[in-house]
């Protein structure tokens, strides 16, 4: 299936907007569908972009104040009454301080609870570590019924958003702050649990999840200028992983990079890893953060600083390609 | 289902204590002194106080109970098997490979459970989450939440997170129960992390408070009723209990706060509850 592109992609005037500006639109879209979505919020309303559904829907909209613990939980209990709760607050936040009552209430209740983590990785710039939540993914993959979504743009934000309101089961929606290039269109499928070629090639596979998406494309266009045709696969959905895209992908290529704007341990690299070293194991690259916090700056600033660039991408692939041969399979 | 008198809701009282007992030496691990504490106040709920169809679980007018203090639910399991939920037999099964019956409540194991609990501090959001969407996003005004807390449970955030959204939004169909029982695990509440002025402090959260005695059933049945009448604000009931209540030498004991009986202490504990402590003699009946 073809992937559409933005055709200004590569350009200086290709669209920026926040990933959290889709998520708003989307959630509005979501509250008009359908009247039991309603919304929470910890005194970050319009931050998370969570106002436009206020607006329109002010009896649906709850304050929550700066609790993270309740929010969750109030959202299980809504959940139980036949509501779908979307809650949202900073990622550092929630899921970052509520885990254990999102693992309790949320995902072993096997309730319908939307955790909207805004403002993660380095590209919240200014505000510092803090602020930068680069555990997230981690931290939600490993639980059982949740289904972990870094849509790549604002554009498939919105779609995100809309598919989640209706999965009905416990969810992770991670989103970023700062703008963020528009690299799909309206067009462009969207799937919970589906990844997708968006640039075909055979000497390495880049998948990337959320905002970093966008900058293996930047990175696989450098690659082509040097002769190397990298293959780009988005991965928004990271639980439940799309294994036959990336088995078909990694088997083609015999070699994976992966990147994501968190930490490199734990997350959606290391998910790629585990399934690939059980059933096709070769060769994987996780770019990310590595071991480390983030600290305040200019949001691509960081991104260059931290590696996370695509052409910063490009020199930490460089050495690697070399070095590293591609795996072929026997059968 | 229909409703019982005093006496009788006293008697599946006593019934509850014996099962938890033989639930707990069955499964040899788990709470003594909370769940005996509370059983007076499940048989008032189950037996008076809720507007349930046990046979009927998912009934859409039903009250809805939340047990936010996970941990007792020992006493939960048996007063739903004694008001037919499911049978009896099966609290044999507590705590075992297989069971429906975990050892802290899990929602979609057993039909009749509301939530998933047993980490502390966030059954009264959840049962504050279910009362606002009765209040303000459904306009039924005739079903009510009814969650019970551990006191030692006061110490978390979490709760005090969740008081604050109750009094905010006059959540007038969310009735509390804390089980005031004083013990936790480390000691008394006192000591470990003092909760008094507990009155004072659920007031000043904006909640309607009553206190009584958690053992007598009149009590129970009342101030549940104060708490439908009350508009405009949440009810707390403050619980006063005896911790390991019917059984002598658990009763004000905080180390059965999480262990079990082994067969001696259970036999002797059957044998309390068989006279209600004392008061009616068994000469020449077997144990």
């Amino acid at each position: 299936m073809s992937y559409p592109l933005n055709p200004k992609l590569y350009g200086d005037d290709v669209e920026l907007e926040p990933i959290r500006a889709g998520f708003g639109r989307g959630l509005k879209a979501a509250g008009e569908a359908d009247e039991n979505v309603v919304a929470l919020c910890a005194d970050l309303t319009e931050s998370t972009q969570m106002h436009l559904f206020k607006e329109a829907f002010p009896k649906r909209f709850i304050e929550i104040g700066i609790a993270e613990q309740n929010l969750v939980t109030v959202a299980s209990g809504l959940a139980r009454a036949g509501r779908i709760p979307f809650t949202s607050s900073y990622a550092a936040f929630s899921p970052g301080r509520n885990w254990e009552q999102i693992r309790t209430t949320a995902a072993l209740n096997n309730q319908p609870v939307k955790v909207v983590g805004s403002h993660a990785g380095v590209s919240v710039g200014p505000d510092g570590a803090t602020h930068q939540m680069l555990e997230d993914i981690a931290l939600m993959r490993v639980l059982p019924n949740m289904v972990v979504v870094a849509p790549g743009d604002s554009v498939e934000a919105e779609k995100a958003t809309k598919a989640l309101a209706v999965n009905g089961k416990p969810s992770y929606l991670r989103l970023a702050r700062e703008k963020t290039p528009i690299f799909s269109t309206t067009d462009s499928p969207f799937e919970l649990g589906k990844a997708y070629v968006l640039k075909e090639g055979h000497d390495v596979s880049l998948l990337g999840t959320g905002t970093m998406t966008y900058q293996l494309l930047v990175a696989a266009k450098i690659l082509e200028e040097q002769g190397i045709h990298a293959e780009v696969v988005h991965v928004p959905t990271i639980k439940p992983l799309d294994e036959e895209i990336i088995l078909a992908s990694a088997r083609k290529t015999g070699r994976v990079v992966t990147a994501e704007e968190a930490q490199a341990a734990g997350g959606f690299g290391s998910a790629v890893a585990e399934f690939l070293s059980s059933h096709l194991p070769m060769p994987v690259k996780r770019i990310g953060m590595y071991d480390r916090f983030g600290e305040s700056g200019a949001p691509n600033e960081l991104i260059d600083y931290f590696g996370l660039s695509g052409p910063k991408i490009v020199e930490q692939l460089e050495d690697w390609l070399k070095r590293t041969p591609r795996y072929h399979q026997n059968d | 289902m229909g409703k019982l008198t005093i006496p009788q809701i006293e008697q599946k009282a006593n019934d509850i204590r014996k099962d938890i007992i033989k639930m707990l030496l069955e499964a040899g691990s788990g709470h003594s002194a909370g769940p005996l504490g509370l059983a007076d106040i499940f048989a008032a709920l189950y037996f008076n106080i809720m507007n349930i169809r046990p046979e009927e679980p998912e009934w859409a007018d039903r009250d809805v109970f939340f047990l936010s203090n996970g941990h007792c639910v020992p006493v939960q399991y048996a007063t739903m098997a004694e008001a037919g939920y499911f049978s009896k037999q099966e609290l044999g099964s507590l705590r075992k490979l297989g069971s429906r019956l975990q050892g802290h409540p899990e929602r979609e194991k057993l039909p009749g459970l509301e939530n998933t609990s047993g980490p502390l501090g966030s059954g009264l959001s959840q049962a504050a989450g279910y009362a606002y969407s009765l209040q303000y996003l459904e306009e039924n005004t005739h079903r009510f939440v009814y969650v019970v807390m551990g006191d030692g449970e006061l110490d978390e955030g979490n709760i005090w997170e969740a008081a604050m959204f109750a009094g905010k939004n006059k959540l007038s169909q969310l009735i509390a129960f804390v089980d005031r029982n004083n013990i936790q695990i480390d000691g008394t509440t006192e000591d470990v992390m003092p909760l008094e002025d507990l009155k004072g402090k659920w007031e000043s959260f904006g909640w309607h408070v009553l206190e009584i005695d958690g053992h007598n059933i009149e009590s129970i049945i009342d101030a549940a009723s104060e708490g439908r009448a009350i508009s405009y604000r949440p009810t707390l009931i403050i619980a006063h209990t005896i911790p390991g209540k019917g059984v002598d030498f658990m009763e004000y004991n905080y180390k059965w706060h999480g262990i079990p009986p082994n067969a001696e202490q259970a036999k002797e504990a059957l044998k309390d509850l068989r006279s209600l402590g004392g008061k009616i003699t068994h000469e020449g009946e077997g144990v």
